[in-house]
């Protein structure tokens, strides 16, 4: 078993026997999705231009609250400089815990996400678009929440510091996430904003371990 | 990695301690003549805009202010990530005396663009716009860096750690650039830096340059006197400094 | 047995903003050595420990292991060195086996390790959840993970906190097995005679 399958089929096996944890993202996505109507009391035609920015904002916010999990636990209990000293490759070991957290937390999210759409009245054939594009949302996401994790490791109380690091920096994500499906709802090509996504997934992908393992080995000392 | 000796030089505070004190009169004088020059000329003498009028004097701040930002947020990464790989602290020093200059640069320039923007678009805010989101993430860039620098207790680790996210965010800058070019914006495209040279009328122009080198001039006399005030603070009660106390230094 | 240092600090100096821990701190450790960190609470033991398993980078002064610097090691000669700090590494919500199967997988040392944990007496224990283990359990646990990782250099912080008296004798008795087998050890602890051997180096920093 490689590394990488060993860390990811162990963070997966924690998260799992946790359960009930794994929820709280699922729930705190529902609850603010429903606050935005009950706030703003709008027709049925008003529901369908904010649907789409409230819901990317909730998925956005609602990834962030599984942060702890990423790394302070393991820093916590000495997983964490011991995954730092074996001879894998940090940089594997984070895109292992960084793909673990986007299975157990984002996932989920994405699944709610089309059930939601339709409260929203978003019309059924924009909602492949939108699955799409949080699909292709996903990585890059996980990937800057980890680097907020990461990077405050090193702090006895990362809480809320951690949002104001890592939301502005999703500010691509929401606007061409929005753009998509916003292109989709109108019924014209939405090829251009998936793209992007796609490219800012990839850059993610490949850079952000990087940055990552720096972090945690900063954090950690 | 064998490196030149100026840049050994360049790790020494007290030396660059003593340089700054060289090169600040000048950078200050300097700046703030080319300010006054530049400002009168612009706000008196330069024509008004055949479109816009007297509102469009304000080009005379406002992409200054703008480009001065993005220049500080660079040296600042720069300087982070030279303090990260050779584990200079002056140069981490440098970085954090640049954020929050850069900061009010950034402020200035989403400020003046927003009083641009009530006469000429007829809004103080332009959502969606992507110049102007780009440009409001590089401030939350600039403030989440001095939040998370004063997050940590130990000075060396906040270094390090602030280092990773300056350079992360490096990403942003060519995005705002580009951004009145890859996408639909209010903004107009780049009038300077473009193919085919500037898109200004000489009468504009000279002020404008004028304006840029003031504001490029003023903005590193203030990073070298930030610069300063931090070194000393790291530097602490070592021997150079009570020297330096002792000769009556300002 | 050669004469060849493996393990060696040179003018080691760690700082703590204004404090000095200590400082122009020399010592070399070749194969079959045993040392021995001592010194009082806060005097610097696990900074030093953490700075030779390359967890942190000294004020002053180089630890290199075989000639390259420790922060630089990687992949198998990074493998060479096991550190155990105060933490166990364990995660409490998986079981002991769980737990060492991870752990010889993150370090590819796929092997049976009943015959480990039966020494340790933790065989009764091993389908057990960690939370639900006695602190000197967790311990030999962490234990059983150092012998999973064959490592070469051991740096072990106080090692004999919560174990009982037959734990700290087998622990005590698996040292002087591993120096003899060509091993190195530093290992910080408060009752330096207990690991008492022949040619132990004392490093005291206080």
């Amino acid at each position: 078993m490689s590394a990488f399958q060993a860390v990811l089929l162990r963070d997966l096996r924690v998260a799992f026997r946790r359960w009930s944890e794994l929820a709280h993202p699922l729930i705190f996505f529902v609850i603010v999705v429903t606050l935005f109507p009950l706030a703003l009391s709008p027709t049925s035609s008003q529901l369908r231009e904010v649907g789409v920015g409230v819901l990317w904002v909730a998925t956005l916010l609602s990834s962030l609250l599984a942060l702890d999990g990423l790394f302070r636990a393991d820093a916590d209990d000495g997983s964490l400089e011991q995954m730092l000293l074996s001879p894998a490759p940090m940089t594997i070991t984070v895109l292992a815990k960084v793909t673990a957290h986007a299975l157990v937390t984002l996932l989920p999210l994405i699944c709610l996400v089309p059930v939601s759409a339709y409260t929203f009245n978003i019309p059924l054939a924009a909602l492949p678009t939108l699955a799409v594009a949080l699909l292709l949302a996903a990585p890059t996401l996980s990937v800057l929440v980890a680097l907020g994790a990461a990077l405050t490791v090193g702090l006895r109380r990362g809480g809320s510091i951690v949002g104001l690091l890592v939301l502005p920096l999703t500010a691509p994500l929401l606007i061409f996430g929005t753009r998509a499906t916003d292109l989709s709802v109108n019924g014209e090509p939405t090829t251009a904003p998936l793209l992007f996504l796609g490219a800012l997934a990839a850059l993610a992908v490949s850079l952000g371990p990087l940055a990552i393992a720096a972090a945690v080995k900063v954090g950690i000392e | 990695m064998k490196l030149p000796r100026w840049f050994h030089q360049l790790g020494s505070p007290p030396y660059v301690y003593r340089l700054a004190d060289r090169l600040c009169p000048w950078l200050g004088g300097l700046g703030v003549t080319l300010l006054i020059i530049g400002a009168y000329w612009g706000l008196v003498i330069a024509p008004p805009d055949y479109q816009q009028g007297d509102s469009a004097r304000i080009i005379y701040i406002h992409p200054q202010t703008a480009y001065i930002g993005m220049m500080a947020y660079v040296v600042m990464a720069v300087a982070a990530a030279i303090g990260y790989v050779w584990r200079l602290k002056l140069a981490h020093a440098v970085a954090v005396s640049a954020a929050p200059i850069g900061a009010w640069f950034t402020f200035c320039a989403l400020f003046t663009g927003s009083v641009w923007g009530r006469p000429t678009w007829g809004t103080y805010w332009q959502w969606g716009d992507p110049r102007i989101m780009f440009e409001a993430l590089l401030l939350f860039l600039f403030l989440g860096y001095l939040a998370l620098r004063g997050a940590f207790d130990d000075r060396d680790k906040a270094d390090r750690v602030t280092a990773i996210l300056a350079v992360v965010g490096v990403v942003n800058i060519p995005i705002v650039h580009f951004s009145v070019e890859w996408w639909n914006s209010i903004h107009q495209g780049p009038t300077i830096f473009r193919a085919g040279g500037p898109a200004m009328t000489n009468d504009m122009l000279v002020p404008f340059l004028i304006m840029v080198a003031a504001f490029t001039l003023t903005f590193y006399w203030l990073l070298l006197r930030r610069l300063q005030a931090e070194i000393i603070e790291r530097e602490g009660d070592t021997r150079w400094i009570r020297e330096l106390v002792a000769e009556g230094a300002p | 047995m050669t004469d060849r240092a493996l393990l060696c600090g040179r003018e080691l100096a760690v700082w703590r903003g204004e404090r000095c821990l200590f400082e122009q701190l020399h010592f070399e450790l070749g194969p079959e050595q045993l040392a021995v960190l001592v010194g009082a609470n806060g005097s610097g033991k696990t900074t030093l420990l953490r700075i030779l398993a390359g967890l942190g980078l000294p004020t002053a002064g180089s630890a290199t292991w075989k000639g390259t610097s420790i922060a630089e090691l990687a992949g198998e000669e990074r493998a060479e060195i096991a550190y155990r700090g105060h933490h166990d590494a364990l995660k409490r919500d998986m079981t002991v086996v769980e737990n060492l199967a991870f752990h010889s997988a993150l370090w590819g040392q796929e092997q049976a390790f009943e015959d480990i944990l039966e020494e340790l007496k933790l065989d009764h224990v091993a389908h057990m959840r960690a939370r639900y283990l006695s602190a000197g359990q967790r311990r030999r646990a962490a234990m059983a993970m150092l012998k999973l990782q064959g490592a070469k250099l051991w740096l072990l912080d106080e090692p004999t906190t919560n174990l009982d008296g037959e734990g700290r004798a087998l622990l005590v008795e698996w040292t002087h097995r591993h120096i003899a087998g060509g091993g190195l050890a530093v290992i910080a602890t408060h009752q330096p005679d207990e690991f008492a051997m022949r040619g132990a180096l004392v490093i005291d920093l206080s």
